[in-house]
């Protein structure tokens, strides 16, 4: 028999940043406000303070800071003839745990979508006709536009606290910003970050080609700054322990930095760690929600936590895992395209020059999280779908960053793995060499969606998700697409010796290299209860008192990073929350 | 044991020690470890050869010592795996949580013949990897060569390295993630922090010039093609 908590006004389940968000939204309007985090609690102090956690044994490479596989994981296959097997060892994704999610070891890449990303099959069947899309994708518009979000992007940027250049200042382009992007209100709330040497040759071979560079806008304070709750960043430190590291300098926008200690101050607001829900519980008519149950990890026993509104803010696969076992939404069956949990799994199509100088020295170990410089001239809204073969684009730059010796080693092809060559190539080649990566949509598929395992089960008991993935031929031709535009970039600076990395035809997802924490859909959102499971203001269809935040929400992935569109989501959920439904509780749509 | 010495003691790491541990011996030191003179009191280890190891028995020891300085060998430029003492690091780590691979989910079924791009598949922890791959592969030695992987000429040495990077040199299926897990852990235990017992001294990041745990370059973000002049720092606040 599960323990009974007093009721709450509002549950929030998982405590990063769309967590922290809602949790201060709500807390604001005078809720009783509860977050559940299954990990540990974490702040800057003394979670991540210098020296420690200049340490890459520990927060680089053993990942201190990242989800515990032991503790919870997911099954991943290629195709649906494979046998799912445990994800073990962490790879190709790393989901944040604890206190701050995945806010804690990001590296602050904040963008927005191109308005067209947000209608992109409306987009596609206009400018280019229905035939260009496969008869497999599902290519789905996001169910409302970049006009509506724009505040909630502003407000986003404004609370993270991005530096950066605007291009597109209400219609009108500014010089030195990305002059594809959709209209901004205003500037970023911070001046860029200054650029290091990699990032500045780019720059100049880009702009000899006539492409259009610009700054990184990142969650990087540029000079100290004070945000919408009073919480202050200071100036970076340029100190190179970004990504999987959190940040000792009070620099990176993180949800601790950005918005936990105002809000930990509310009277109202509360949270438990080593909470770990188990599933949100329905009425019996499966139209509402009565609350969650959870499992306390440190008096080993289930709890039943009622509450009027549910928000679940974990990471994306938590999010569809809980989704699935608390029965919210028809499960996906990828034979008859029926159900929508699950359906529409995306991930990110990425690829990179390496270039090597003898003479040039790069200091690879200086730089911020969100370092570097870009251009967007292959960008969705600048290609040509019909006559390149392929729908989709990437953003394309460079920015030396987390140069740590362990996992920042780029060595000339050729050179040996271990040895005596191994040993000369990285005294001759360590701080000289530099990379221009691409940042690339991945569409969504039939095929490529999550259920629930068969076989392996979790700590509960649970079938644990099941993921079906692979990389798909169109997204292979845009990364081929952008191979070519890089090469081009990359030989104008004349290097001793360049090499690329990119998908080719016929690749299969490899769970072992890094590649980005950018997993989304399973939950899109949409206009249809037939092919989506939240409407356009994340609330489910089907039970209105459960809402789902995150990138779980996207129909098919942008080429950007994702956290700009979630943080801008929140903050539109949150609105429609305020301003409408905490009136009058029913399904918004 | 054999009665064989357990580690062939060539010049350059007889004048290694002695570059480390008598300050007078500048003269004898390679370039690389200039930065070491200016501090000279840096921690005395015990050779390895005498170090009693947490996990390793004395002839799995005697593997890892010999596999660990053909990886990242001693000549040429820049420390081998033996100066910077990779051998403790991996002890220490084969004998903590990262041995019984604490954070990884473990649980059955495993399925180690699966494709490799699906990941560490085998129910075995690195623990038991190393383990039951140094037997294997001291066995594979004794039946092509007559003697122990540490008892190889270093040619030789590299022979059986290769051929288990290649998959020549074969192990069960449970052990096939063997060479990566070595060669990942000798990389680590050359990079990582001193206080995890390798890169002893920081001699790796002094000879690549990387700063350890200095972590605060902001003026340095607009300093373009200029080599950064300072050496490392670790955690501990020690200076290379």
């Amino acid at each position: 028999m599960a323990r009974q908590e007093p009721k709450k006004d509002v549950v929030i389940v998982g405590l990063g940043w769309t967590g922290a968000i809602l949790g201060m939204e709500l807390a604001q309007e005078g809720l009783e406000v509860l977050a559940l985090e299954r990990g540990e609690d974490r702040d800057t102090v003394p979670d991540f303070k210098f020296p420690n956690i200049a340490d890459e044994l520990k927060y680089g490479v053993r990942c201190a800071l990242v989800q515990k596989l032991s503790a919870a994981t997911l099954t991943i296959r290629r195709t649906q003839a494979e046998v799912a097997l445990p994800y073990r060892q962490l790879g190709s994704f790393l989901p944040g745990d604890g206190v701050g999610g995945a806010g804690t070891h990001w590296n602050g890449h904040t963008w927005r979508p191109q308005p067209e990303e947000l209608r992109l099959r409306s987009y596609t069947i206009e400018r280019f006709g229905r035939q260009t899309i496969p008869e497999d994708m599902l290519l789905q518009d996001y169910p409302l536009t970049y006009d509506e979000l724009e505040p909630h992007f502003d407000r986003f940027e404004r609370v993270a606290g991005i530096s950066g250049q605007a291009g597109n200042l209400r219609g009108k382009i500014i010089p030195g910003g990305n002059p594809f992007e959709g209209p901004r209100s205003d500037d970023y709330c911070m001046p860029a970050m200054p650029q290091t040497y990699d990032a500045t040759l780019f720059a100049q071979a880009a702009k000899q080609l006539g492409y259009h560079p610009f700054p990184r806008p990142g969650a990087i304070a540029s000079k100290a700054y004070v945000n919408e709750y009073g919480m202050q960043l200071g100036p970076c430190s340029f100190c190179g322990f970004c990504e999987r590291y959190g940040c000792y300098n009070y620099s990176k926008g993180s949800p601790h930095v950005c918005i936990l200690d105002a809000l930990k101050r509310k009277p109202n607001f509360s949270y438990r760690t080593k909470t770990e829900v188990l599933r949100v519980e329905l009425a019996a008519d499966k139209k509402t929600a009565t609350g969650v149950t959870y499992y306390d990890h440190r008096t080993g026993e289930e709890v039943f936590q009622p509450a009027d509104l549910v928000i679940l803010c974990a990471y994306q696969l938590h999010n569809v895992h809980l989704l699935m076992l608390s029965g919210i939404g028809k499960p996906y069956d990828p034979v008859t395209g029926e159900g929508v949990t699950g359906r529409g799994y995306a991930y990110q199509m990425n690829g990179g020059v390496q270039l090597f100088f003898k003479d040039k020295e790069f200091n690879p170990f200086v730089g911020t999280g969100s370092n570097g410089m870009v251009i967007d001239d292959f960008g969705i809204n600048q290609i040509d779908f019909a006559r390149e073969g392929f729908i989709g684009g990437s953003y394309i730059s460079t920015g030396t960053t987390n140069g740590q010796p362990i996992r920042s080693m780029p060595l000339p092809a050729g050179t040996p793995a271990w040895g005596k060559g191994w040993k000369e190539g990285i005294g001759q080649w360590y701080g000289h060499a530099m990379s221009i990566g691409s940042h690339g949509s991945c569409m969504s598929y039939k095929n490529c969606y999550m259920d629930l395992d068969p076989t392996y089960k979790d700590q509960f008991g649970r079938p644990m998700l099941r993921m079906t993935f692979n990389w798909n031929e169109n997204d292979i031709r845009m990364t081929q697409f952008m191979r070519v535009k890089m090469e081009e970039i990359a030989s104008q600076l004349k290097p001793d010796i360049m090499q690329s990395g990119f998908k080719k035809s016929g690749a299969m997802y490899d769970v072992r290299p890094y590649q980005t924490t950018h997993n989304v859909g399973g939950n899109i959102m949409g206009e249809d209860p037939s092919t989506s499971v939240l409407n356009r203001y994340l609330q489910t269809h089907d039970v209105h008192n459960v809402f789902v935040m995150g990138a779980g929400a996207f129909p098919q992935n942008i080429q950007y990073n994702p956290t700009g569109l979630v943080g801008g989501l929140a903050y539109w959920a949150a609105h429609a929350l305020r301003t409408d439904y905490l009136r009058q509780p029913r399904n918004l749509a | 044991m054999s009665d064989k010495p357990l580690l062939e003691w060539t010049p350059s790491r007889r004048q290694f020690i002695a570059a480390t541990s008598v300050t007078t011996a500048i003269g004898v030191m390679p370039f690389w470890l200039h930065a070491a003179e200016t501090e000279a009191a840096q921690p005395v280890a015990v050779p390895l050869e005498q170090y009693q190891p947490e996990y390793f028995e004395a002839l799995e020891w005697a593997f890892i010592i010999a596999a660990t300085a053909r990886l990242i060998p001693s000549e040429g430029e820049g420390p081998g795996a033996y100066e910077a003492r990779v051998p403790v690091f991996i002890d220490r780590q084969l004998a903590g949580s990262y041995g019984v691979a604490a954070d990884w989910y473990m649980q059955g079924p495993h399925n180690p013949n699966a494709d490799p791009a699906q990941g560490y598949q085998t129910p075995l922890n690195p623990k038991q990897i190393y383990r039951q791959a140094i037997a294997t592969v001291n066995i594979w030695c004794e039946q092509a060569y007559g003697k122990r992987f540490d008892g190889l000429e270093p040619a030789q040495q590299d022979d059986v390295l290769s051929g288990l990077q290649q998959g020549v040199v074969k192990l069960d299926a449970q052990l096939r993630d063997f060479f990566t897990l070595l060669l990942s852990n000798t990389k680590e235990g050359y990079f990582s922090d001193p206080m995890y017992g390798g890169n002893h001294n920081m001699l790796a990041w002094s000879y690549i010039g990387f700063p350890g745990a200095r972590a605060s370059f902001k003026e340095w973000a607009a300093q373009h093609n200029v080599a950064y002049p300072l050496g490392p720092v670790s955690i501990s606040g020690r200076r290379a």
